[in-house]
């Protein structure tokens, strides 16, 4: 990878054409929206609504399926960095499914979705789905394959092992916070499926801590997402032990795309200053006990 | 931003399947922009704006229908506006709609005519019963009607008007309208691309530049928030006009 900053599934993945754009802005790596056995059209609307310090989204793993988004992928790696598919299903089988049905540069399991039934983190938080999905994946697929962890849980680290001892590449934290949103003229729940996923700086903190007990607890590599708009934020993610980060909710702002080549420059920039290595950065602050 | 809730203070039968609703709210949009419209319990779907503090509806599905059935007193939820707009540019504009594409139309050339812009206007209807804010557009300028059904105007699609207009006459080219009817215009209109400007339709879902469910192929450009209004050379060798996509992400074909 060229840069460790990559666009985090979800988020401008639906087509071919903005996995290459993102990838021609810098992305070091672009993730798909996630894909599964079936034709999705996601939850009604309102499916996103900015509150506090980020949005409140609940999509619905709205996706085209599998079977007909190969060329998707093959347009996105027009873009010169790595296409990778993040893929869900409702058991091992379905994720088999999917994986062995997709040539891409990688998977990510997403394991985490906060908000469609029978999906994501409803399997997701139990250690014994994680380490059996992940195996299952991993035995039928010859590419990284990484595992996107969901907070919704009291021990993060639990499923990270899982995950681990699944035999994955790499795990991705965090998903979304499960939250909600009320509209006071009404009383209604905003979003269509009345609760979602916090994206956004005010889960930032929530995922350094996860990233940083993930990366004390694991040998293999952490990637850092959740609320990354700045190089700050890269350098602190990396700090506390993630080898690459994922930007999301970030491109609905500022200068969009663009976010990906200031975080990488602002990153070199610090790195320059401070006359250390992208390896040294990793996990710095696990030093201070 | 959440939605606002904005009271309906006057709902306007426009046409059978049009109808206009004024809200306790001014929206300030620049013509062009758009709001998510939230109709509580139901879906939130994008709605061109048609005046400082209203919105024009068309029934189409589940959502406007829920929209027909409101009553002055009650409220939508509100985002926006959001998009681009128009850019007004030029002494002298045509602009062309086709249906309920007459809605943002008429904001801006409202908006034209009161810096003294000369705007000239060609709407294309289905029938005489259907035609929309016809009083509007006649109090800024010239106005060409075609019908398909000839019950009114000029007999035919948008493009029937297009001979009774000097096309290079005008600075600026404002579309509005179902696309295969502002692709048909673009392509009578050779050479004529950076002069013309469109507002496009795709099947919105966040309408902040995140979720990619409108991102036009090649390119990526994310309508939502990089349009809905684009220089018809932007839309040249795009999936404009050939296609679009549905909720789930798959290719709809236009035939």
């Amino acid at each position: 990878m060229e840069s460790p900053v990559m666009l985090a599934a979800g988020i401008l993945g639906t087509t071919g054409a903005s996995l290459r754009r993102a990838a021609r802005a810098g992305a070091g790596a672009v993730v798909t929206k996630s894909l599964g056995v079936e034709v999705r059209e996601g939850h009604r609307g309102p499916t996103v609504v900015q509150v506090e310090g980020g949005l409140l989204n609940a999509m619905g793993l709205p996706n085209p399926s599998y079977r007909n988004f190969q060329e998707e992928i093959d347009i996105g790696r027009g873009g010169g960095s790595p296409v990778v598919a993040s893929i869900f299903g409702a058991d091992a089988e379905e994720f088999v499914e999917v994986a062995t049905g997709l040539d891409a540069d990688g998977f990510e399991l997403n394991l985490s979705c906060p908000h469609a039934e029978r999906f994501g983190a409803e399997i997701g938080c139990e250690a014994c789905n994680v380490e059996a999905i992940t195996r299952a994946v991993k035995r039928r697929v010859d590419v990284p394959v990484w595992v996107k962890l969901t907070p919704n849980v009291a021990d993060v680290v639990a499923l990270g092992l899982a995950a681990q001892r699944g035999g994955a590449d790499g795990v991705v934290a965090i998903n979304t916070l499960k939250a909600m949103a009320i509209d006071v003229e009404s009383g209604r729940p905003i979003l269509g499926n009345r609760f979602g996923g916090l994206s956004g700086p005010a889960i930032k903190p929530v995922a350094v801590r996860c990233v940083y007990d993930l990366a004390s607890a694991l040998d293999i590599p952490v990637i850092g997402v959740g609320g990354i708009a700045t190089w700050q934020d890269a350098v602190e993610m990396m700090m506390a032990g993630a080898r690459g980060v994922q930007v999301g909710t970030a491109l609905g702002s500022g200068d969009g795309y663009g976010i990906f080549r200031s975080i990488a420059e602002g990153l070199s920039g610090y790195l320059e200053r401070k006359g250390m290595a992208l390896e040294e950065l990793v996990g710095l602050a696990r030093r201070f006990p | 931003m959440r939605p606002i809730s904005a009271r309906i203070l006057e709902i306007v039968p426009e046409t059978p399947t049009v109808r206009t609703l004024r809200f306790d709210h001014s929206l300030d949009p620049v013509p062009g922009q758009y709001l998510m419209v939230w109709v509580r319990g139901v879906d939130e779907v994008p709605m061109s704006i048609s005046y400082r503090d209203g919105i024009t509806v068309q029934l189409v599905g589940e959502a406007t229908r829920e929209i027909f059935d409101l009553e002055v007193g009650e409220s939508l939820g509100l985002r926006g506006p959001l998009g681009n707009g128009f850019t007004l540019s030029g002494e002298k504009i045509l602009l062309i709609g086709g249906g309920v594409g007459a809605a943002p139309l008429a904001l801006l050339g409202e908006a034209a005519a009161e810096e003294g812009v000369e705007v000239s206007t060609l709407l294309g209807f289905r029938c005489c019963d259907e035609i929309l804010f016809r009083e509007r557009f006649e109090r800024i300028g010239e106005l060409v009607m075609t019908t398909d059904d000839g019950s009114q105007g000029i007999c035919g699609r948008a493009s029937a008007g297009l001979p009774a207009l000097h096309l290079q006459e005008f600075d600026q080219i404002y579309l509005c309208g179902p696309e295969p009817m502002m692709a048909d215009i673009i392509g009578r209109c050779p050479g004529m691309e950076t002069k013309i400007q469109a507002s496009i339709d795709r099947y919105f879902k966040c309408g902040m530049g995140i979720c990619g469910s409108c991102c036009l192929d090649p390119s990526g450009i994310r309508v939502c928030i990089e349009g809905p209004v684009f220089r018809a050379d932007q839309l040249v060798g795009t999936e404009f006009g050939r296609y679009k996509r549905g909720a789930s992400g798959i290719k709809i074909e236009r035939r």
